[in-house]
């Protein structure tokens, strides 16, 4: 794992320092609130629907025992004992106070934290794969650049008034848990010739414009990135719309410029960029790869978990679903589900960060992920130490069986926290979590990924959900859009709308009659939900969704 | 009247030779290194506009070594970003001045330590 040098230390250091001051003199009067947005902002301060909300970064979802523990700490002393794990791979504290977030952040430094750039007109947090440096399929691990990329990011002095957020994912393998294709840049890291560089995808993004970003260059050497970044950024600061914050995202700059002419564009202000870079950030970043190197993965039996697989049905259900391969012999991956059924999805207490953290130092090399699914990752297992770990988790109400099912929703905070939301989130995500448990059928149902949103900026990624849900407000009551067929991952699709929204009441049940037509039309249980609907289209489930229309039509 | 804000703090304009004043909405494309004027000054219509930060960085990586200066509504905390884009200096109004007084300027005046940046370029 990185670990701070002296100048990211002083520089984390003396950011606080600042934000301190900003406080008082927002406090003081000096700066009005107009002023103080962006800064706040830039520092991860928003003011929500009922207080202020500090998110704090996880740069590339890694977080250490220690830092995960800090966490817990943090929740208790100045919030309300719990922190919410985002579709970023962030965390947010919902019930900070103004005069405490300059201490909060001075805890988080203690453990080499900030929260610097989660939010403001800037390039956030850079998120990765989650199961980076374990994956089996992993061609190399992002983490370092994604290191390299939060440092060349931070206080650019040059991208912290942009026309809009910027967001940058990586993914060093072909199957992509990062949703790159849904970022204002993605990066896949890949090999050509022996060589290392990345494809650079620009222009993907969710929100009220969904679009599937764009392929800029097929493979970029790797010596070239951060000219390259810096050429992207420095067009779209420029030719991005500064008339209307809806149209400002770098996907509408390509949307209304073409690829072709961005490229154009960018390689043109790259050739002037590059110019300034003498090579020494490839030196830091050896020196950072360094830091990134594998543990030392021990060799021993898999018995213990043979035997508990064999015995233990509840085991054995947990390890069906929440653990991945990893390419360690001997070793998993283990996903935590923040989804228990009726709870909100990505919330943990402290307790369970501290439960979590010591599950990691005593078993996983000390390390943990945020998922971009809201869940916790131990990255390192061995398969010997799965039963201790199963049985603390369900002592903590921890050991649900569900990653990728129907219940392992990503949901955004929606009205219950955002004051953007136009409808809840959570609560739908609880009902339909709730029901398919009480049905007993999540198992049969398999892979389905149900992805919400409170309103059209789709946090709830509900645009690349297997069933995706977007709630609005028609006329002051909660009316809930459905689409189908969305795909995050390396086949990134949009879902399609399939008619007219439901009330509150009647989303659980629209649901549920998806799930029973494909159940009902599937050609065996393993088929899954994605690939049905890629078979048979939206037909079959707008006439169970809408029977009355469909009989209007034939009578017609 | 205005103010310009230095490295050293307060002072007033005394400047007077030729200025080209350049939009926040120049075309990149019109960006001349070999401009005849003494400064070229770039406006900042809101705080919240970036625009002029690269403007000002893609004048200096084109060459222009002659004195740069960001006018208008550019905040103290901004101070640091325009000068490591290449601005020399900045014009504020008198009410800005008033209502952020020259320590708050002077808060950011070590604009030189912590930049990432100058450290991954080399």
């Amino acid at each position: 794992m990185y670990s701070y040098s002296d100048f990211d230390a002083a520089f984390v250091a003396e950011r606080n320092r600042q934000f301190r001051a900003q406080v008082e003199r927002r406090i003081d009067g000096s700066l009005t609130e107009d002023e103080f947005k962006p800064l706040r902002l830039m520092n991860g301060l928003y003011l929500q629907l009922h207080a202020y909300m500090l998110r704090v970064a996880v740069p590339y979802g890694t977080l250490s025992a220690a830092q995960m523990r800090q966490l817990a700490y943090i929740a208790e002393r100045w919030d309300k004992g719990y922190g919410h794990f985002t579709t970023r791979q962030n965390i947010q504290f919902n019930w900070p106070q103004l005069r405490d977030v300059p201490d909060m952040l001075d805890a988080l430094a203690e453990v080499q934290m900030h929260a610097i750039q989660t939010s403001g007109n800037t390039i956030r947090n850079v998120t990765a794969d989650h199961f980076s440096g374990a994956a089996a399929d992993e061609v190399a691990d992002p983490r370092p650049v994604a290191e390299l990329i939060r440092q060349w990011s931070t206080d650019h002095p040059e991208f912290q008034f942009l026309p809009r957020k910027f967001k940058i994912a990586v993914t060093g393998s072909q199957a992509d848990r990062a949703v790159i294709r849904a970022h204002d840049i993605g990066l896949r890291v890949l090999e050509r010739n022996g060589e290392q560089g990345y494809e650079v995808i620009v222009g993907g993004g969710l929100g009220r414009t969904p679009m599937i970003g764009k392929t800029l260059t097929e493979f970029l050497p790797k010596a070239d990135l951060l000219p390259y970044l810096e050429a992207i950024v420095s067009v779209w600061n420029l030719l991005g719309r500064r008339d209307n914050k809806f149209k400002a995202r770098i996907k509408i700059t390509v949307h209304e410029n073409g690829i072709d002419e961005i490229r154009r564009l960018v390689d043109d202000r790259f050739a002037e960029t590059r110019t300034a870079f003498s090579g020494v950030d490839q030196e830091m970043l050896r020196a950072i790869e360094a830091q990134f190197a594998a543990p030392a993965f021990k060799q021993s039996g898999t018995e213990a978990y043979d035997t508990a697989y064999d015995a233990d049905p509840v085991f054995r259900s947990w390890a069906d679903t929440n653990l991945t391969a990893h390419r360690a012999d001997g070793y998993a991956i283990v996903q935590i589900s923040l989804k228990a059924h009726g709870a909100t999805p990505g919330d943990a207490s402290a307790e369970q960060m501290r439960v979590m953290a010591d599950l990691a130092e005593q078993y996983a090399h000390g390390e943990l992920r945020v998922s971009h699914e809201q869940n916790i990752v131990l990255p390192h297992v061995h398969k010997s130490d799965l039963p201790q770990i199963h049985a603390v988790l369900q002592q903590h109400g921890l050991a649900t069986a569900n990653i990728g099912l129907i219940s392992d929703i990503i949901a955004c905070p929606g009205m219950d926290y955002c004051a953007l939301a136009t409808a809840r989130s959570i609560p739908i995500a609880q009902q339909i979590a709730t029901r398919f448990d009480d049905l007993k059928r999540e198992h049969e149902i398999g892979d389905l990924k149900i992805k919400i949103s409170g309103c059209i900026n789709a946090c709830g990624h509900h645009h690349v959900g297997h069933i995706g849900i977007l709630g609005l407000d028609r006329a002051g009551v909660e009316n809930y859009q459905i689409t189908l067929g969305g795909d995050h991952t390396e086949n990134a699709a949009l879902g399609q709308r399939t008619g007219p929204g439901f009330p509150a009441e009647e989303i659980v049940g629209a649901v549920e009659t998806i799930v029973d037509t494909y159940l009902d039309i599937r050609t065996s249980a393993e088929e899954t939900f994605i690939e049905t609907f890629r078979r048979t289209g939206m037909a079959p489930f707008k006439a169970a969704l809408y029977p009355e229309k469909e009989e209007k039509r034939d009578a017609a | 009247m205005s103010v310009i804000v230095t490295d050293s703090g307060f002072g007033p304009d005394d400047f007077t030779g030729e200025i080209l004043d350049l939009a926040s909405d120049t075309a990149p494309e019109a960006l001349e290194a070999g401009t005849n004027a003494d400064l070229v000054r770039i406006d900042f219509p809101s705080s919240a506009d970036g625009r002029g930060f690269t403007l000002a960085r893609l004048l200096r990586l084109r060459g222009y070594r002659g004195r740069l200066r960001a006018r208008g509504h550019v905040i103290a905390d901004q101070y640091a970003m325009a000068r490591r884009a290449g601005f020399d200096e900045v014009e504020i109004s008198d009410d800005l001045a008033a209502r952020q007084p020259q320590d708050q300027w002077m808060f950011r005046a070590d604009w030189q330590a912590h930049d990432y940046q100058s450290r991954l370029r080399g």
